[in-house]
């Protein structure tokens, strides 16, 4: 090693060797604890999962906060209850323990768990209507499966069948439907965003939901930028259209893997029983993201296996979110998939506005009467759909 | 699907039903709801309720307290730190006790630990017991890190009532009560400094038996007090009990004899919650309500208390086996106030 280079690393290593020192100290001696006081243990515990079976209801839950935990009694419906934990024990910080009690649960009734720690501090969760859990099994793989094709797939390609007509359209139709896509993805954004802040507000704190939040939004919004431009380079003979017309699926793949994952969560958890109505709204709602993702590709003429593709990048995602969600549900990943659908919605709407503007300036491209209208109807249409589904 | 095919079920009950016995059957439910436990696990469940655990008795042990008076679970040479009785000229007796207040963790349920204030290091109190007429002497001390005072139940002048503002008794400061025993009954003490809810629910409390002169028959006697505990500062009980100790008698029944009387001192000092009450299975009780009379005044086997209220409770078990006592709040019954007497299995008349 050059003498400059081991310079060089002696001086980038020294802070790191004094803060390991400073480490040291802190934890050698209880400097920690004298700045602490005689303050009381903080407890904070989360509930990860709650899972009913003929056998009773198991939970599992996280210690979110600083200090361990014991928990040493458990109440169901106020009644102290048996039940078993493992690991057993004191929680450590994150740590993490199933406890499974032989509660003999009613079916679509209400019932109330409550934790009750060593210090007698109360952890309650709520179970609205108790179901039995779906487990991993045919007939829920099945069940989620065709629940993905009603509300994901076949809309979407129900949408796809405008392609023959967009392609008839004049210019300032073609704005219109265009912009009436953004007005669409808009919406889409708006409610990732929600649904995802919601399920922020789920997750242990020391996973720091919101960051995790943006940085799905930030990751999926830049991997699609990129995976973009890669692709216009690679298929530079297909044309821009076919590009975002493919990105435009993939974003809205990305938000219908975060439906799916809430409807599969939904079902999963007992939340929902889903309606005649919901599947309904769901399946008038992802219809007009079918149109979409034709409206980029208009005026290209454009195969009907690359069609069929984009219908499936688009729609199948709502069945793999289904199955996820339905049976390896956790706050933290509905968050992320959100947070992905989300940014690559934000991205597909930079991408379709940049290929209107062409070489205008943005603000005139979308100051035309039809692409205003366009915009204020699409959003509209989502809005209305979408009052099925809430 | 399944909706369609419990209608075509239910239209055919109607329809069979209206043949066979009228309108009857169209009041019938449609197909019979899948039940969402397993009979196994209905069958587990039987033996689920109740706290999990044991909790250590080392410190507090419920089944001595049960039956001890006036310090009688001390070995004799410290029994007399706490208590000495001295003979008076009209033959009653002078008896001292020496209590005092001290803030302690303790278990309430397996696993679960409060942070009580206490006499004498135990919740309940110990039970003071006396005969109408002899005098009452406590000398009291203060070891807590809150005021506290004693304040008892029976006839007394208005400076030994530990109830106003002047009669606190500092932390480190100490204070002797003395009254005359009187009149007979079931009383209880309790600390009367204020807030006087939390100086209560956090344990200082315990029994005043005074006895009449001419002595109850001899009996299997043993104190219970109804209490609760707010573990989590929501001004209501996430534990209840008799003595304390969540569930603890449904693990450890209390032995009683058969065919000879047992005499139960019952004293509510529940907090938050307006009334408790005791139910006895399979045998009735005879109520004397405050221990105030010789005779008791209602035969029953559900006994309601307002807070502060007792009474003693008199009966023969005449079978032998298990027998479950507990509040008949159900509520306060599967949180811990709940146990079993085992009749006929050991004797401890006196």
């Amino acid at each position: 090693m050059q003498p400059e280079t081991r310079k060089r690393w002696l001086i980038g290593l020294l802070p790191l060797a004094l803060l390991g020192g400073l480490v040291v100290l802190i934890l050698r001696t209880g400097l920690a604890d004298s700045v602490r006081g005689e303050a009381p243990p903080l407890e904070v515990l989360s509930f990860q999962k709650v899972e009913l079976s003929p056998a009773g209801i198991a939970i599992e839950v996280l210690n979110d906060g600083p200090d361990p935990i014991r928990i040493a009694q458990v109440q169901v419906d106020e009644a102290y209850w048996a039940f078993t934990m493992k690991p057993a024990g004191e929680l450590g910080r994150l740590g993490r323990a199933r406890l499974e009690i032989p509660y003999p649960w009613v079916k679509a009734e209400a019932h109330a768990i409550r934790l009750v720690t060593s210090t007698g501090i109360t952890f309650d969760r709520e179970i609205p209507v108790a179901m039995t859990t779906p487990r991993p099994g045919w007939r829920f793989v099945g069940l989620f499966a065709l629940i993905g094709l009603y509300v994901g797939v076949i809309p979407v390609a129900l949408g796809l069948l405008w392609y023959p007509l967009v392609g008839r359209l004049g210019p300032r139709a073609l704005g219109f439907l265009l912009a009436l896509t953004i007005g669409l993805l808009l919406f889409l954004l708006v409610d990732a965003a929600h649904e995802g802040l919601e399920a922020v507000k789920r997750m242990p704190a020391a996973f720091q939901g919101l960051a995790l939040f943006v940085f799905g939004i930030s990751a999926a919004y830049l991997g699609i930028e990129a995976f973009g431009a890669w692709l216009a380079k690679r298929q530079a003979g297909a044309g821009a259209a076919w590009v975002t017309a493919l990105l435009v699926a993939i974003g809205i793949g990305l938000h219908n893997l975060g439906e799916g994952l809430a409807i599969g969560a939904a079902i999963g958890l007992g939340e929902v029983a889903l309606g005649r109505l919901l599947i309904l709204g769901f399946t008038l709602h992802n219809t007009t993201e079918g149109l979409a993702i034709v409206a980029p590709i208009a005026k290209t003429p454009t195969s009907l296996s690359r069609l069929l593709l984009l219908g499936l990048v688009g729609g199948l995602p709502t069945i793999a979110g289904a199955w996820l969600g339905g049976f390896v549900y956790s706050p933290a990943l509905s968050v992320l998939f959100l947070a992905l659908g989300a940014g690559a919605i934000a991205q597909v709407i930079v991408q379709i506005a940049r290929g209107m503007a062409a070489d205008r300036p943005l603000a005139e491209s979308l100051r035309s009467g039809p692409v205003m209208a366009g915009l204020f109807v699409g959003f509209a249409l989502m809005y209305t759909t979408g009052m099925l589904i809430q | 699907m399944k909706s369609s095919l419990s209608r075509r079920s239910l239209l055919q009950l109607a329809g069979l039903g209206s043949l066979a016995t009228g309108v009857g059957a169209l009041t019938g439910r449609p197909a019979a709801p899948e039940p969402a436990a397993s009979p196994a696990m209905n069958h587990h469940a039987r033996h689920a309720m109740g706290a999990v655990g044991r909790v250590s008795t080392e410190t507090f042990d419920p089944m001595s307290f049960l039956r001890a008076w006036n310090f009688s679970d001390l070995p004799e040479q410290e029994r007399g730190r706490f208590y000495r009785e001295t003979p008076r000229p009209d033959g009653t007796l002078l008896r001292e006790y020496e209590l005092f207040a001290v803030d302690r963790e303790i278990e309430i349920a397996p696993g679960v630990f409060f942070p009580a204030w206490t006499y004498n290091g135990q919740v309940p109190g110990p039970t003071l017991r006396a005969t109408e007429g002899d005098r009452v002497r406590v000398n009291f001390v203060n070891q807590g890190s809150h005021p506290h005072t004693l304040h008892f139940h029976g006839w007394h002048s208005p400076d030994m009532d530990g109830s106003m503002p002047e009669h606190q008794v500092d932390p480190g400061e100490r204070f002797v009560y003395e009254f005359d025993a009187e009149p007979f009954g079931l009383h209880l003490y309790h600390c009367h400094a204020t807030p006087l809810k939390r100086h209560i629910h956090k344990g200082l409390y315990g029994a005043f038996i005074v006895d009449p002169r001419t002595p109850r028959p001899p009996a299997d006697e043993m104190v219970m007090i109804m209490n609760g505990f707010d573990t989590n500062f929501d001004a209501d009980n996430e534990v209840y009990a008799v003595n304390s100790v969540a569930h603890f008698h449904m693990a450890d029944p209390i032995a009683v004899p058969l065919g000879q009387l047992v005499r139960i001192y019952l004293v509510n000092l529940t907090e938050f919650d307006l009334l408790n009450s005791f139910h006895l299975h399979g045998m009735f009780f005879r109520v004397n309500r405050t221990g105030t009379s010789l005779e008791g005044q209602e035969l029953t086997d559900t006994l309601m208390l307002c807070q502060g209220e007792r009474a003693i409770l008199e009966t023969t078990f005449r079978y032998p086996g298990l027998f479950m006592f507990h509040a008949h709040q159900s509520e306060f019954a599967e949180l811990g106030w709940m146990g079993l007497f085992q009749a006929g299995e050991g004797s401890h008349a006196t």
